[in-house]
């Protein structure tokens, strides 16, 4: 019998996500990839995969899974309410976030309510056996492409395991939780930021914005202030010919409220985009829910490009210093080490 | 003539060469798009992720860790200035399409009454029309195709359609579209190819590529069922489609 893990029973909208399937935008096809790239970059390193690796990608609500392999070790990355294991002859028990697990045949993990943001990862070690499509495991399921059969997850499915077993080895766990900055979302002025008066340009960097019900992989609809163009909607002020969206574009369409553009966005579009949300700040995007209010704070791109390899020495930083996690009814040497004894010990 | 360089955010930047449609400008994309390509294989310009040509512009998308806008601008700036071809090599494409049957074909009478031609000019204007792959988007191997016969420029349909069958071959303004998804859409449909434009089984999933000469050939019914057979059971030879130009 081949390894897989079972949908027992579906989250909300559980796809399989990599870092993007790029270089196929020419052709109208959307790069898609996780929203948060450092949610699964971070879950990928916990099991040992490569950054690129495809993780899967919990929406608000995840789904219960069933182990059919001989053991798989997982890692489960962000706010989780907190998941939760049983069986196969154990009564359910809280999993924590943010760490690696070895799971056994028959074992149940219910993945549960993220708290507080929109997405969390899970990682298996060595990977999903899943066929690449151009290039990425990324799900798109508007077109029916990538990740399983093109889909979010249903009940019923099985997803392939690269390995039947895992490794011997330690499990290991994030020193502390990653920082992903709070504050204003920093963006770059443009590409058309000449389509809006002074008085429009001002009204989006200083007044506050509110997450819609319309929030997906696709963009984020805000409400808030509306955004004056220089020209009028009637005489075409809230129209280009349609040009390259990149990923953060904040397109402003005649209503004057702010839509920004993320990793299901479609390549090219024909409204004028104010501004983009500099890289550093698009995984906070990611993890946006309805009901959650922004400011914008405009930077430079030198200064975009500077806080964005900051970020990623930060992120390698934080998975060099990955500690060892407490074995069950075991003692965490790690953890008293790092508390009580030396900063930042790494037990290997 | 001079560019402008739109920024977008530190993963990005668009080159536009214009601001207004027309075969010059896009023929300065399409070769910057081909410059970067090639430049990009010659390891001369590391860090491009990849190129995002359109009607007038340009998106070069980067990855911040690996360059820099500063390091790129001048990189572009200097492919421009070694100077491009008014007109990239192109592949000379010739797709089937049915006009005949009236499911395939539905708004055919209105676009014949409205262009004040008979259904049968209105055919022979879209089959001598000299198309051109203007660019790909909004979904995955959607074309926009200009060069329709500007006797045959209508605006959108005023009641878009829930519902447009794959494949269908539909005109609006001054251009003429394949739909590669059953989707909603406001064209007008006057015929339907039984080719798939997008058709995940395929190596290059996508057929139609920006720059593409284009013309349609006609067929009847018959041949449409035979080709769509062919194209549903993966056998159809799609080379037979294409003629270097």
């Amino acid at each position: 019998m081949s390894a897989g893990l079972k949908v027992v029973r579906a989250g909300l909208f559980d796809t399989l996500q990599d870092l993007g399937r790029t270089g196929f935008m020419a052709l109208g096809m959307p790069t898609a990839g996780a929203m948060d790239r450092i949610g699964l970059g971070l879950a990928n390193a916990l099991v040992g995969n490569p950054a690129n690796a495809a993780g899967l990608e919990i929406g608000v609500m995840g789904p219960d899974l069933q182990v059919e392999a001989d053991s798989v070790r997982i890692a489960l990355v962000g706010p989780l309410s907190p998941a939760l294991i049983e069986g196969p002859d154990a009564a359910a028990k809280p999993l924590e976030s943010d760490r690696s697990h070895l799971l056994k045949r028959g074992q149940i993990l219910r993945v549960g309510m993220i708290e507080g943001s929109s997405t969390a990862y899970l990682a298996v070690a060595g990977g999903f056996d899943l066929p690449v499509f151009m290039g990425s495991l990324s799900t798109y399921s508007r077109a029916g492409i990538g990740g399983f059969d093109g889909r979010k997850l249903a009940a019923g499915d099985l997803l392939p395991l690269a390995k039947a077993a895992a490794a011997a080895g330690d499990e290991r766990r994030l020193a502390q939780p990653f920082d992903y900055g709070n504050g204003p979302l920093r963006v770059v002025w443009g590409p058309q930021e000449d389509y809006f008066s002074d008085e429009g340009r001002r009204t989006f960097i200083e007044c506050e914005y509110r997450v819609s019900k319309e929030a997906d992989r696709m963009g984020i609809r805000f409400e808030g202030p509306t955004i004056a163009h220089a020209k009028s909607v009637d005489q075409g002020g809230a129209d280009i010919i349609s040009d390259g969206i990149a990923p953060g574009a904040i397109q402003v369409p005649g209503a004057g409220l702010p839509i920004v553009l993320l990793a299901d966005r479609q390549t090219v579009g024909g409204y004028p985009k104010i501004a983009t949300v500099a890289s550093v700040d698009l995984p906070r995007l990611g993890r946006l829910l309805p009901g959650q209010t922004v400011r914008f704070a405009a930077i430079t791109v030198e200064e975009a490009e500077a806080l964005r390899r900051d970020q990623e020495s930060r992120l390698q930083r934080a998975i060099a210093g990955f500690v060892v996690a407490r074995p069950p009814g075991g003692i965490d040497l790690a953890r008293l080490y790092e508390e009580n004894l030396i900063d930042g010990i790494v037990y290997e | 003539m001079s560019v402008r360089y739109l920024s977008c955010g530190d993963t990005a930047f668009t080159v536009e060469f214009g601001n207004e449609i027309s075969p010059g400008i896009n023929g300065r994309v399409m070769a910057l798009h081909a410059a970067i390509g090639l430049a990009r294989e010659a390891g001369e310009i590391a860090g491009v992720i990849e190129t995002v040509p359109t009607m007038r512009s340009l998106m070069v998308t980067y990855d911040p860790l690996a360059t820099s806008r500063a390091d790129l601008q001048p990189k572009v700036d200097a492919l421009i200035a070694r100077g491009l071809p008014a007109d990239a090599v192109s592949r000379r494409v010739t797709l089937p399409c049915c006009y005949d049957d009236p499911e395939f074909a539905p708004d055919l009478a209105e676009v014949a009454e409205r262009t004040k031609k008979s259904p049968e000019q209105v055919i022979a204007a879209h089959l001598a029309s000299p198309f051109k792959v203007y660019v790909l988007g909004f979904m995955p191997g959607l074309a926009y195709v200009a060069g329709l016969d500007q006797s045959l420029f209508l605006p959108r349909r005023s009641q878009p359609r829930v519902r447009v069958p794959r494949s269908s071959v539909a005109i609006a303004m001054d251009m003429t579209t394949i739909y590669p998804f059953e989707s909603p859409g406001g064209w007008h449909l006057i015929g339907r190819t039984p080719l798939w434009m997008f058709d995940k089984r395929r190596e290059q999933p996508v057929f139609l590529s920006p720059g593409d000469s284009l013309s349609f050939e006609r067929i009847d019914r018959r041949s449409f069922d035979r080709i769509a057979g062919e194209v549903e059971a993966g056998t159809f030879d799609w080379s037979s489609l294409v003629k270097s130009k």
